[in-house]
C-alpha cells in the first residue's frame, strides 16, 4: 500500500530533531548496530542487582544471604529426624509420623524456594520520556529561584494523605507501599523486607509464599521438637543426631513461632513490616492518623493479603528487546524530551534499560508481553 | 495522492490529515509508524484515591484536547480501569482459588494461568481494538500499561511528517 508515497521510510540515520550531548546509553545502540546479534532478553539488560538462571524464568538477588544456611539446616535437621527418630516411633507410636513429617518438610522446602526464586513485585525503571514527563511536572510547581526540597508528592489515599517520595534510582515517583531496597537495588512494591534468611525481598508477588513458609516451618520445628522429646523420653539410649536435633530445634521453634505470629498480626492488621517498623500508621506523627489501606476487618484483610489474585510480573525477565529500529525511533522521543532541558540521565548508570525498555510505537501482536510464568 | 482500494477500507475523511485517513485497520498502523513521527507523549497518570488497586485517572489531557473526544477517551479510561478491578476483585472465588493454591503448595501457580494474566489478555485484546478502531485514525497510539509496569498509560501524539505546524513538546501541566 503506498498511499502515502510522497513519505520516506524513517531513515533511521538522519533524525530530524537533533539530539543533544548523546546520553550513555547511546553507545549500546551502536554495539547493537555494528554487529547483529540475535534477540536478546530483557533480563540480560535488567539494571537492578538481581541474577537470572534458566534463561530468566528463575531469579535470585544478588546477594543470596544465608539461604544456603536455611535450606542446610531445614535438610540437615529433616534428614536426622527420619535417620534416627522415625524408626524408633514407628516401632512405638505410629507409622503416621514420618507422612506427616515428610508432607511438612516438602512442603516447607517448596514454599522457600518459591519466595526466594519468585520475583518480590519488582517495579521497571522509568523510560526516558516518563522521567522527563515527570521533570516537567515536578520543575512547574516548584520554584526556580531556589533549590527544591526533596520530591515528594501527596496523595489523598481513603481521606488519608500519604506522602509518595521520588525515587532518584528509578526515576518515578514510588506508588503507595512501595520502597526501594538498597540490597536488590529495586523498587518493589508493597514492600515488606530483605530476608536474608531467604535471600531475597519479600514484597507483594511472594509474600504469600513467604508467610506459608514460615507458618509451615513453625510446624515442622514443633512436630520435629515434639518427636525428638518424645523419642528421647521412651527410649532409653541417646543418639547424637537426636540431641542436635533437639538443640537446633530449640532454638529455633521460639523465634520462628514469634516470627509467624508478628506476620499473623501484619497480616490481619493489613500491614508491611516496613510501616510497623517505621510506625507509619501508628499515630507517632500525628492524630488520626490510621492505616488507610486497612478493610477495617480481619477476615477480609487476610483474604486481600494472601487470598488476593496474584499479580503478573511487571518486569517481563523473558520479553525479547525491541530491535535497532524501534530503538532509533524511540531516541526522537528521547530527543524530544531532552529539549525541555531537563538532565534526564542522573548519576546511576542506566545500561541500555531505559532506552530499550520503551517498545516500538506500533503495537507489535498482543501477546509481546510474556507472562510465561508467574515466578 | 491517490488513494488505493482496499477490501474494508473506510471512506476518506477530509478533516483529518493525509497521513492518517482511515485504512484498513492493519495497514493504517504500519502507516503510522512509517509516514508520522513522533511528535509528543501523554502520561496518564495512576489514580490512588481508593488504595492501591490499579486505577487511572481521568482527567481530560489537555495535549488531547485537538485530537479526540473527551468522551470517547474517559470511555477508554473507564473500561481499563474496570477490567484491572475485575483483575484484582477479591471475593468468594478468589479466596476459594488462594485456599486452593496454598494446599498444593502454589505449585499451581506454574502449571495454570491466573485469573490476572487471563484479564491481562483480554486487556491487550481490547487496546489494540481502541488503538485501530478509534486512536490510530487520530495519530494516536495507546501503549498497554503493563508495558510501563502499571505505571501510566501513555499515549503517543504523531504529527503528519509534511504539515507545516508540527506542534512538538508542548509544556503544559497535566
Amino acid at each position: 500500500l503506498k498511499n502515502n508515497c510522497e513519505y520516506q521510510q524513517i531513515d533511521p540515520q538522519a533524525l530530524p530533531t537533533p539530539t543533544p550531548a548523546p546520553p550513555p546509553h547511546h553507545g549500546n545502540d551502536r554495539d547493537k548496530r555494528e554487529e547483529p546479534k540475535r534477540p536478546r532478553r530483557k533480563w540480560q539488560v535488567f539494571p537492578g542487582k538481581n541474577r537470572f538462571y534458566c534463561d530468566g524464568r528463575i531469579m535470585v538477588a544478588r546477594q543470596s544471604g544465608v539461604l544456603p544456611l536455611t535450606l542446610g539446616l531445614i535438610v540437615i535437621t529433616s534428614g536426622l529426624f527420619f535417620i534416627f527418630d522415625c524408626p524408633f516411633l514407628v516401632k512405638h507410636l505410629t507409622s503416621c509420623i514420618p507422612v506427616i513429617g515428610g508432607g511438612l518438610f516438602v512442603f516447607v522446602v517448596i514454599t522457600l524456594l518459591q519466595t526466594s526464586l519468585t520475583d518480590p513485585g519488582i517495579l521497571p525503571r522509568a523510560t526516558p520520556d516518563e522521567a522527563a514527563d515527570i521533570e516537567k511536572q515536578i520543575d512547574n510547581t516548584g520554584n526556580a529561584s531556589y533549590r527544591p526540597p526533596p520530591r515528594t508528592k501527596e496523595v489523598l489515599i481513603n481521606q488519608q494523605v500519604v506522602k509518595l517520595k521520588y525515587c532518584f534510582s528509578c526515576k518515578m515517583f514510588r506508588p503507595p507501599r512501595t520502597s526501594h531496597c538498597s540490597l536488590c537495588d529495586n523498587c518493589v512494591e508493597r514492600f515488606d523486607h530483605h530476608c536474608p534468611w531467604v535471600g531475597n525481598c519479600v514484597g507483594k508477588r511472594n509474600y504469600r509464599f513467604f508467610y506459608t513458609f514460615i507458618v509451615s516451618l513453625s510446624f515442622l520445628t514443633a512436630f520435629i521438637f515434639g518427636c525428638v522429646t518424645t523419642h528421647l523420653a521412651l527410649s532409653t539410649k541417646n543418639t547424637p543426631g537426636s540431641n542436635m536435633e533437639l538443640v537446633i530445634c530449640f532454638f529455633s521453634v521460639w523465634s520462628i513461632l514469634g516470627l509467624s505470629g508478628f506476620h499473623t498480626y501484619l497480616v490481619a492488621s493489613n500491614l508491611t513490616t516496613n510501616e510497623d517498623i517505621k510506625g507509619s500508621w501508628s499515630g507517632k506523627s500525628g492524630e488520626g492518623v490510621t492505616n488507610p489501606y486497612s478493610h477495617k476487618n480481619i477476615f477480609i484483610n487476610c483474604c486481600s493479603v494472601l487470598c488476593a489474585p496474584m499479580p503478573p510480573s511487571l518486569i517481563d525477565r523473558r520479553g525479547f528487546l525491541p530491535t535497532d529500529e524501534s530503538v532509533q525511533t524511540a531516541g526522537a522521543g528521547i530527543g524530544l524530551a531532552a529539549k525541555s532541558e531537563i538532565n534526564v540521565v542522573g548519576g546511576s548508570s542506566q545500561p541500555a534499560s531505559g532506552l530499550q525498555e520503551s517498545p516500538s510505537p506500533v503495537p507489535v501482536p498482543p501477546h509481546s508481553h510474556q507472562n510465561s510464568s508467574s515466578v | 495522492m491517490h488513494s488505493v482500494q482496499h477490501h474494508g477500507q473506510q471512506p476518506r475523511r477530509p478533516d483529518l490529515p493525509h497521513c492518517c485517513q482511515p485504512l484498513s485497520p492493519f495497514h493504517n498502523l504500519q502507516e503510522l509508524r512509517h509516514s508520522a513521527s513522533l511528535a509528543n507523549k501523554v502520561f496518564i497518570q495512576r489514580d490512588y484515591s481508593e488504595g492501591t488497586t490499579c486505577r487511572f485517572q481521568t482527567k481530560f489531557p489537555s495535549e488531547l484536547e485537538s485530537r479526540i473526544e473527551r468522551t470517547l477517551f474517559e470511555d477508554t479510561v473507564k473500561t481499563l480501569n474496570n477490567y484491572y478491578a475485575e483483575a484484582e476483585k477479591i471475593g468468594g472465588q478468589s479466596y476459594l482459588e488462594g485456599c486452593l493454591a496454598c494446599s498444593t503448595a502454589y505449585l499451581i501457580f506454574l502449571c495454570m494461568e491466573t485469573r490476572y494474566e487471563k484479564v491481562l489478555k483480554k486487556i491487550a485484546k481490547y487496546i489494540q481494538e481502541q488503538n485501530e478502531k478509534i486512536y490510530a485514525p487520530r495519530g494516536l497510539l495507546i501503549t498497554d500499561p503493563i508495558e510501563r509496569g502499571m505505571r501510566v498509560i501513555e499515549i503517543s501524539i504523531y504529527e503528519d511528517r509534511g504539515s507545516s505546524d508540527s506542534s512538538s513538546g508542548s509544556s503544559s501541566s497535566s
